[in-house]
């Protein structure tokens, strides 16, 4: 509608832009619909871990392995992550490069530093002997647990990729779409992490 | 940007600094009653589960309207309608997993 309203105001010159424009914005529904399919990815990992809760086959239990401080750290760390990736977005709609690249820097070191915690935090457990093969539960809670930092890992990368580019192009309505979609990614894992927190770590000391 | 009516609803569509900053507060006060109903349980073991699975519900609805702007799409609401069939076949496959499983002693 308001499209129609738009095109109506700034008559034909403009059609062109407005097509591009539309593009992008299709391409953001995209992503979206891919969030959606990878919802169902994570839903089912959540699906196995909620199955395999209690199977340990005689190892470890989570209730005397997991340590809570770290992972509130990390709780809060990707929280004030997806907070300051929405900062990032506030400085890019009033236009400014410079803000909106400090925001995503912030952003990544704080992603960064949650993967940072997230490796020593496996790294202890298989010290103390929970390994992906000791149990169904190990397994099932490495697959989840895991598939969600490598997500975060690679929207790392893909930070990093958009930052050099807005550096390179600055704002067009091409990366002002990718640091939409990267900012929706970015508040995706945020979610997703919560239910882990809540399902595998707060149920897991229990 | 070149098209100023554009520019315009792009900046009302993506939320204000506000909004953001509620989402941020509210985000961390329902991270923080979970913490402390599993440290120091108040309710039984179901109650707290119960409990704390309603606050990871409402945390995932205040990021998705005051971060993701669920609200603000176009048009026919696309985003909205995958998300809701997305939910659907999550729910399905999560309670459907463990209602199954739940008759394997």
């Amino acid at each position: 509608m308001q499209q129609v309203a738009n095109n109506h105001e700034h008559g034909h010159a403009h059609d062109h832009e407005h097509g591009h424009e539309d593009h992008e914005q299709l391409k953001v529904l995209g992503f979206w619909i891919f969030l959606v399919t990878d919802c169902i990815l994570f839903g089912s990992l959540f699906a196995t871990y909620a199955v395999l809760m209690h199977s340990y086959a005689g190892g470890p239990t989570g209730k005397e392995l997991f340590e809570l401080p770290g992972v509130i750290a990390s709780t809060f760390i990707l929280l004030t992550s997806s907070f300051t990736s929405g900062l990032a977005i506030l400085a890019m709609n009033k236009g400014k490069v410079k803000e909106l690249i400090g925001w995503l820097v912030v952003t990544a070191l704080l992603g960064l530093s949650f993967i940072g915690l997230e490796i020593s935090e496996f790294t202890h457990l298989v010290h103390e002997g929970a390994t992906m093969s000791t149990s169904a539960f190990w397994s099932a809670f490495f697959t989840l647990v895991g598939t969600h930092g490598v997500h975060v890992s690679v929207g790392l990368f893909w930070m990093v990729a958009i930052m050099m580019q807005l550096r390179r192009r600055g704002l067009t309505p091409v990366t002002r779409r990718k640091v939409t979609t990267l900012s929706l990614y970015w508040h995706f894992l945020d979610v997703v992490w919560i239910f882990l927190f809540t399902v595998v770590y707060l149920m897991g000391v229990m | 940007m070149a098209n100023h009516t554009n520019h315009n609803s792009h900046a009302e569509s993506h939320g204000s600094l506000k909004s953001y900053v509620i989402g941020f507060i509210l985000s961390i006060v329902l991270t923080i009653i979970p913490l402390v109903l599993v440290m120091n349980p108040l309710f039984s073991k179901a109650g707290t589960i119960i409990a704390i699975m309603i606050m990871a519900v409402l945390q995932f609805v205040i990021q998705l309207f005051f971060f993701m702007h669920i609200r603000e799409g176009e048009k026919p609401r696309w985003n909205v309608q995958t998300l809701v069939l997305g939910l659907v076949i999550v729910l399905t496959i999560v309670a459907g997993s463990i209602w199954i499983m739940a008759f394997n002693v």
